[in-house]
């Protein structure tokens, strides 16, 4: 075994774009899954020296923890209008903010709608677990109907607290937005097309095509009172007959761009 | 023959969730019960012949942990390294 150990033969490493810390997140989460497929681009693309992410506040608050970049702290759900000003400020920068449903589909509304809205040269990796995750697993504006949460413990009623919001499907509409897409994280081939969705969406902002986000289905063992691998297989069950996976925008010039 | 591999875990960073082990196209993979990582969890580790060094563990690996390697074969040598 050990003589297999050798530089010639490494087929994978850990991304040279984290740090040495790591992470908080709870035993498979697929935040880390998010994180290091953002990591594995930021290093191809050699764009960790001049990458700034904005962390949210949420599970991932402390992302500026793990990737070795440049990074800031935004108030509750108010990361793309940071990125907004550090974009306009250093335009030859990349910049990107990582933010969950409770931050971005929540208190973080305006901010993300009037972002796509303008169009703003961001990119925007958004974490769909169905809860506050942080807070104890409460109901989020992306929790399903019927769904059990701390704060819905006979499942989501509908009648009384509403329907969830699909994202990703709302902001293709505007037309600021360049490229909006939904990937999930439940399996290999699904967590290779995020990864190249997340190449895509820098690609985009690096070319300046306009906003773009990448909404990922991510897990929540520790909440959903799952294994991590049975939580993957509810992802898969619940999540994706509600959430389905797909470009739901690429504008012309994004699809022009052939990247 | 199928291609040869190994990987290479670390204990700062595997925290025993058990998706690389439910993932494993061989089935090599299993929880180190014997050992215990300095966060307190178990780390995987393989527990029989068979890895090919396919990276499909580590591509599912939350933490990053693993560190995979492949035996370059003939067959296999055009393929470049971190594909």
């Amino acid at each position: 075994m050990a003589t297999l150990m050798v530089p010639e033969n490494l087929v994978y490493e850990r991304p040279h774009s984290f740090t040495d810390a790591p992470t908080h997140y709870c035993p498979g989460c697929t935040h880390g899954v998010a994180h290091r497929l953002i990591a594995e681009v930021l290093e191809e693309m050699n764009l960790t020296e001049r990458t700034i992410g904005v962390a949210p506040v949420g599970c991932a608050v402390f992302a500026y923890n793990y990737f070795d970049t440049d990074f800031v702290e935004a108030a509750h759900g108010r990361a793309p209008a940071m990125a907004t000003g550090i974009k306009r400020c250093l335009p030859d920068h990349i910049v990107f903010t990582y933010q969950g449903d409770g931050d971005l589909a929540s208190i973080g509304m305006g901010e993300i709608v009037h972002a796509a809205a303008r169009g703003e040269n961001i990119t925007v990796i958004f974490i769909n677990n169905a809860n506050y995750g942080m807070t104890g697993g409460q109901m989020a504006p992306t929790t399903l109907p019927g769904m059990k949460t701390t704060s819905s413990p006979d499942g989501r009623d509908v009648e009384t607290q509403g329907y969830p919001i699909r994202m990703a499907e709302m902001l293709a509409t505007l037309d600021g937005a360049g490229y909006v897409v939904r990937r999930s994280l439940h399996d290999p081939a699904n967590i290779r097309k995020a990864k190249k969705a997340i190449r895509t969406a820098f690609e985009v902002q690096e070319r300046k095509l306009g906003f773009s986000m990448v909404e990922l289905l991510s897990t929540c063992p520790s909440n959903w009172n799952l294994t991590p691998v049975e939580s993957l297989k509810w992802l898969e069950e619940h999540m994706l007959p509600f959430y389905p996976l797909g470009d739901y925008k690429v504008a012309p010039a994004v699809a022009a761009a052939k990247i | 023959m199928p291609a040869k591999g190994t990987i290479e875990v670390n204990d700062l960073y595997c925290k025993g969730c058990e998706l690389c082990v439910a993932a494993c196209p061989p089935q090599v993979l299993a929880l180190d019960m014997e050992r215990l990582t300095p966060k307190g969890y178990h780390p995987v580790h393989i527990v029989k012949e068979g890895c090919t060094g396919c990276a499909i563990c580590a591509l599912v690996c939350p933490d990053a942990a693993i560190t995979v390697y492949r035996e370059v074969t003939k067959a296999a040598a055009p393929v470049a390294a971190g594909g």
